[in-house]
């Protein structure tokens, strides 16, 4: 099954109507037409810029390239995690913590998964390595970002009761260890909806794309649960090293809490 | 009236605990800070709101980045791990503050000395933390303290949420209890009433010193 073509005047119209609706928010002074056509144009630039550097990619299929490219997607989600954080840590720790993070477990999983258990020819062929990285580093970036955010925004918001529970002498694992145990939850909840949700509330993107291709379903299904699993490694290693981390800078050599060590929230 | 206690009859059975030594301490505006408590001595602190008094007492519990030396007896402060510093040289704060739901949660083990003694039922263990009024929590928060064996107390306004009576009853069992252990103890307070009645010792923060009050009375 062949699919079926796509044209550009045929994505315009689908243009026209979110311009439409644009329309629709500014005549009722909702005050959301702005932002949702910058977004809009953002999808239309960014897309277009991604497809023609994967059909150039693709044509050459060399390792660095494919290399160069998953070090560009990795570099870019650091900076969002960094941008999604109220108070983050300074000195170029939240990036360092969240692309450190993001690299460990997202290159570690998708190259384990390449080699071991899809294992293309050659492992890194960009059909499978670049879609593979992208839906982990996508998830992966989310869980990230909404961890550290908890961990960081409730260390400031618990500062006396973290700092009561050292004066009792406890250790500063002990005195952060629930805050750490919400934030793994606040980055894991996502992926654990997802999976809980799949096939029932929502048909996954990636399922829908391939079936669209004329996959059958039933390997689409496969692909889609290995999916699954992988993006939950990457997002779950990848929390609980940023936590882990990110915790540890929260206190220095004396156990004691430096929250000045997090940027004044902006605003 | 335990504070009315004759003290000298128990010297004896004091037992041996190491003096609390402030070397060159530096925090803030404070510079230069020496002074050491000997056992079962009382210091009392006082001075202006905004003084320091509150982050002198962080700088010794090793709580906030300071310079100069704190000892324990022959040990140093920076020679010990900064949570095993704080388990001996216990600081309990002005205000308290309750993580867990059950006020039994806190403390590490169900055998609570000094809990009559404060006015409590064993049945508090079962409360929920919500349920304690800022009296009760400054009462409990003691005796959270206390129960984990300290070396040495750092008390910030430790009556400041008390009536009258309550107060009373608290210094009392402080008292005896600091005398029975040893501990040097600072004691950071205002009233001037509350000083005659604790203190062996009574020094006033003034400017960026430490300026000792000789008024304070001979025990």
């Amino acid at each position: 099954m062949q699919v079926i073509a796509l044209a550009w005047w045929q994505l315009a119209l689908a243009a026209l109507l979110v311009v439409a609706l644009a329309g629709c928010t500014v005549a009722g002074r909702l005050g959301m037409g702005r932002s949702l056509l910058i977004a809009a144009a953002r999808t239309v630039i960014q897309l277009a810029l991604v497809g023609v550097v994967l059909e150039a990619l693709f044509a050459v299929a060399r390792f660095h390239w494919v290399a160069l490219m998953a070090l560009a997607m990795l570099l870019m989600p650091g900076g969002e995690v960094v941008a999604r954080q109220k108070r983050r840590l300074l000195g170029g720790w939240a990036f360092g913590v969240g692309t450190l993070a993001m690299f460990l477990s997202s290159f570690t999983v998708a190259v384990l998964t390449l080699t071991v258990i899809i294992g293309p020819e050659p492992w890194y062929r960009p059909q499978y390595a670049i879609p593979l990285l992208g839906m982990m580093l996508g998830n992966t970036m989310t869980g990230v970002a909404l961890a550290l955010d908890r961990l960081t925004d409730g260390a400031w918001q618990q500062r006396s009761l973290i700092e009561n529970r050292l004066m009792l002498g406890q250790s500063w694992r002990e005195a952060i260890g629930d805050l750490r145990r919400e934030a793994m939850r606040s980055g894991l909840t996502p992926v654990i909806n997802a999976m809980a949700a799949a096939g029932v509330v929502s048909l996954p993107g990636m399922m829908t794309g391939q079936i669209l291709a004329g996959t059958a379903p039933a390997l689409a299904v496969k692909y889609q649960i290995l999916i699954m699993f992988t993006i939950t490694l990457g997002t779950g290693f990848g929390t609980l090293a940023a936590v882990a981390l990110a915790s540890r800078r929260l206190f220095d050599g004396r156990e004691r809490l430096r929250l000045e060590r997090l940027a004044a929230p902006k605003g | 009236m335990i504070g009315a206690m004759s003290f000298p009859a128990k010297e004896a059975v004091l037992p041996a605990t190491d003096a609390l030594r402030l070397e060159a301490l530096a925090i803030g505006e404070l510079r230069g800070l020496d002074l050491t408590i000997a056992p079962g001595e009382i210091l009392c602190l006082s001075g202006a709101s905004g003084a320091g008094k509150t982050r002198l007492l962080r700088a010794v519990a090793d709580l906030e980045p300071h310079e100069g030396e704190v000892w324990l007896g022959e040990r140093a402060q920076s020679s010990l791990p900064g949570h095993e510093w704080r388990r001996r040289v216990m600081l309990v704060p002005a205000e308290s503050q309750w993580w867990a739901e059950r006020v039994g949660d806190h403390f590490p083990r169900d055998e609570i000395p000094g809990l009559a003694a404060l006015g409590f039922d064993r049945e508090v263990l079962d409360w929920p933390v919500s349920r304690l009024s800022s009296g009760e929590k400054q009462r409990l928060a003691l005796l959270r303290a206390l129960v984990r064996a300290p070396s040495v107390l750092l008390l910030d306004e430790p009556t400041a949420n008390l009536d009258d009576a309550s107060t009373r009853r608290v210094e009392g069992w402080l008292l005896s209890r600091i005398h029975e252990e040893g501990w040097p103890v600072i004691w950071v307070a205002h009233e001037p009433a509350q000083i005659a009645r604790v203190a062996t010792r009574h020094v006033r923060l003034e400017g960026k010193r430490l300026v000792e009050e000789v008024s304070a009375p001979c025990k």
